[in-house]
């Protein structure tokens, strides 16, 4: 039998009685990351505001530590779970010290004085947010990236068992978020702490999460670990993505191809080729590439950008109706691109050579 | 640590000083109330007559019974005013909502004005206590408008001026019911309509007293939940806040201040805005649990300097209390306003 800390059961939820996605079906246990992705406005927000009790839910139950959270005394509940949302908060003539100190509610008395316990809390919350520098500054003075940070030191001030965060990498820059990642993950190891979250970054929630619950339509589509989610095609469904693509491995994002007819060919390969793929996209030429074997690192972008694409299979050797078919498309093109280095190739690519001469006597190079 | 602690210790010493300014600022203008007037009255006497000593009759009469209950009112009832004032900026998020320019003030006025001509009419006595709570029940309905449009109006500024215009309809009513009274007393309710501080009797310095008091007690339990309040509803409901509980604790208390100021003393304009301000930015600070009983200093040491200047500058002829508090309160309203602007562009 194994041990939820946290689950829902048949948890419906929506506005004002109106069920808007229903039968979601979550669980984690202690120091696992729960992710929720899926399309703006899907309701991933409404989801984490009903398990935090902000929405009343429509039906269902969510349980934690085996408790249904509705028996829980709002006391209770804060020394439990604490959250950080989207919502700008302003507090006036605070300092983050301040800030971070609320935190500490649940713990103090009558008049909310914070004992010698409390401030050594408040202490090592800042500091393992790195922000212990920010103590005395004030709060509204800080940029988007500390005041995030400062609003996470606060909910871990909290000592939660659980921690609840609405989009918390919106704001920042690549180098917070992957720092504000890097501390949620360090604090699900150290201290068990169960993470629920929502994430725009696809490819962060893939790394981060132990699990990946997929919000779409009235349903959570998909509950799974990242192996079982990320699945060849299902994140363009999921989006309903009509433009683009998105590869599952890398998590990369390519924009639409240029239609049409290929008018340049791009012999290429090992990565060199991806940037001139896009440069063709930018300027709107639609192009054919080759000859890759389907392992290169070229080919998913290939795949992605090009018209065509002479794909050989990995590990062989090229084949001559490979040969053949690029050969056609060279001859059909107004250019052709090289980003090889034909002096040094090896035993497996020597045809590549044999591509390059081939256009060259044609005068496309 | 040594030096966190060093700074702890700096901020503490600074609270403490700033507290014993507001306690002097209070006394001092209290003393200057009972002492100056159409007759001076030097401080040793006042301090002869309030021992208990025996004095020259004349003057225990006008310490005993002129300043002395005004002074006493203008102080409370500018604490209460203060205080009522932080609570509703507390409660809105909003710097400049006030007893005043919410209409609260008002709509107390309207429903007290009513009752006043309906029995001066009947020539029936009324009580400090039904004067207080007609102005709860003005107050409530005003704070009932006002926290309808809060539902449809998103907007903090619009809901100002919403607040602004409901103070203007039952300033309106009120004058059209003040001007059509037949009675001899309309002098006295015509001042009050303004507001003033004066025809304060000991009868009413008590029930001020009780109700201030007990009222001003009951925010000062409320800091706690008050701070996490600070960082917004959604907070602080997760730090376990009984929100709906607390919201209507708010709004009970700040009506029952804004009301008991209008009861014995009318409209007072500004206190609510500039004070909380100034004493935030003395301190330093927005934690509740000093910003509570230092609002109510800094109102009852505004009111009480307001309070002298309308009696004093034009003596014999007495200015509105309003006249006074708004030339001195409306500078720093306008300083904040403007410069909150400049910090949200910055």
């Amino acid at each position: 039998m194994e041990n939820f800390y946290f689950e829902t059961k048949g948890l419906v939820v929506g506005y004002q009685g109106v069920p808007l996605i229903k039968n979601i079906e979550l669980s984690l246990k202690r120091g696992e990351i729960l992710t929720l992705i899926g399309p703006n406005g899907a309701g991933k927000t409404t989801i984490l505001k009903s398990i935090i009790r902000q929405l009343p839910k429509v039906g269902g139950a969510v349980v934690l530590f085996g408790r249904n959270m509705e028996e829980l005394t709002g006391k209770e509940l804060s020394t439990r779970m604490s959250v950080v949302l989207t919502e700008r908060v302003r507090p006036e003539m605070m300092t983050c010290g301040d800030v971070v100190a609320t935190g500490r509610y649940p713990y103090t008395g009558k008049f909310g004085v914070l004992s010698e316990k409390d401030r050594q809390v408040v202490k090592e919350s800042m500091e393992l947010v790195h922000i212990s520098g920010l103590e005395d500054q004030d709060f509204a003075k800080t940029s988007d990236g500390q005041k995030q940070r400062v609003m996470l030191a606060r909910a871990i001030c909290q000592e939660p068992e659980i921690i609840v965060l609405d989009e918390p990498t919106s704001f920042l820059d690549i180098r917070y978020k992957l720092e504000f990642l890097s501390i949620i993950q360090n604090m699900a190891r150290t201290r068990r702490l169960s993470v629920v979250m929502s994430l725009h970054e696809l490819d962060l929630a893939g790394r981060i999460s132990h699990k990946i619950a997929c919000v779409k339509g009235d349903r959570i589509d998909r509950f799974g670990s990242p192996e079982e989610i990320f699945t060849p095609g299902y994140i363009p469904e999921l989006y309903e993505m009509s433009t683009g693509s998105y590869e599952e491995l890398s998590g990369n994002l390519e924009l639409k191809p240029p239609e049409g007819k290929a008018k340049a060919f791009v012999l290429s390969g090992g990565g060199t080729g991806t940037a001139v793929y896009r440069r063709l996209q930018r300027e709107g030429t639609p192009f054919a590439a080759g000859i890759l074997w389907e392992n290169d690192l070229d080919y998913p972008s290939a795949k992605a950008l090009a018209v065509e694409v002479v794909g050989e299979r990995p590990f062989c050797r090229i084949q001559e109706a490979r040969m053949e078919r690029a050969r056609e498309l060279i001859d059909a093109c107004e250019q052709v691109v090289c980003t090889m280095d034909v002096e040094h190739l090896g035993d497996f690519n020597r045809e590549l050579g044999e591509l390059y001469r081939y256009a060259k006597e044609r005068g496309k190079l | 640590m040594e030096k966190t602690l060093g700074k702890d210790k700096r901020k503490k010493s600074w609270y403490f000083l700033a507290f014993i300014l507001l306690l002097a600022l209070v006394s001092v203008f209290l003393a200057l109330n009972i002492c100056i007037g159409s007759v001076n009255i030097p401080l040793g006497e006042v301090l002869r007559l309030l021992g208990g000593g025996g004095g020259d009759a004349v003057f225990g009469d006008i310490v005993w019974q002129i300043r002395f209950p005004r002074a006493l009112a203008a102080m409370i009832l500018g604490g209460g005013l203060a205080l009522s004032g932080y609570l509703l900026q507390t409660f809105f998020h909003n710097p400049i909502a006030s007893p005043f320019t919410l209409g609260i003030s008002s709509g107390a006025k309207l429903v007290v004005a009513m009752v006043m001509v309906f029995s001066l009419g009947k020539a029936v006595q009324i009580s400090s206590m039904t004067m207080i709570l007609a102005a709860f029940l003005g107050a409530m309905i005003s704070m009932g408008f006002v926290l309808l449009m809060s539902k449809v109006i998103d907007q903090m500024s619009m809901l100002i001026v919403a607040g602004v215009m409901i103070g203007y309809i039952c300033t309106a009513i009120t004058d059209f019911v003040v001007t059509f009274a037949d009675d001899a007393n309309i002098v006295n309710l015509h001042n009050w309509s303004r507001g003033s501080f004066s025809g304060i009797t000991w009868d009413n310095v008590g029930v001020i007293a009780v109700v201030i008091f007990a009222a001003s007690f009951g925010v000062f339990l409320m800091s706690k939940p008050i701070s996490a309040y600070q960082m917004g509803e959604s907070y602080a409901r997760n730090m376990g806040v009984n929100i709906q509980a607390f919201r209507m604790l708010l709004v009970l208390l700040s009506s029952i201040l804004s009301a008991c100021v209008t009861a014995f003393a009318g409209p007072v304009s500004f206190v609510g805005i500039a004070v909380p301000h100034l004493v935030k930015n003395l301190f330093g600070t927005s934690r509740p649990i000093l910003m509570i009983p230092a609002n109510f200093l800094g109102g009852a040491a505004f009111c009480l300097f307001c309070d002298l200047l309308a009696r004093v500058v034009f003596a014999p002829t007495e200015l509105s209390i309003s006249t006074v508090t708004a030339v001195f309160g409306a500078p720093v309203v306008i300083y904040m306003m403007i410069r909150r602007r400049r910090e949200r562009a910055a």
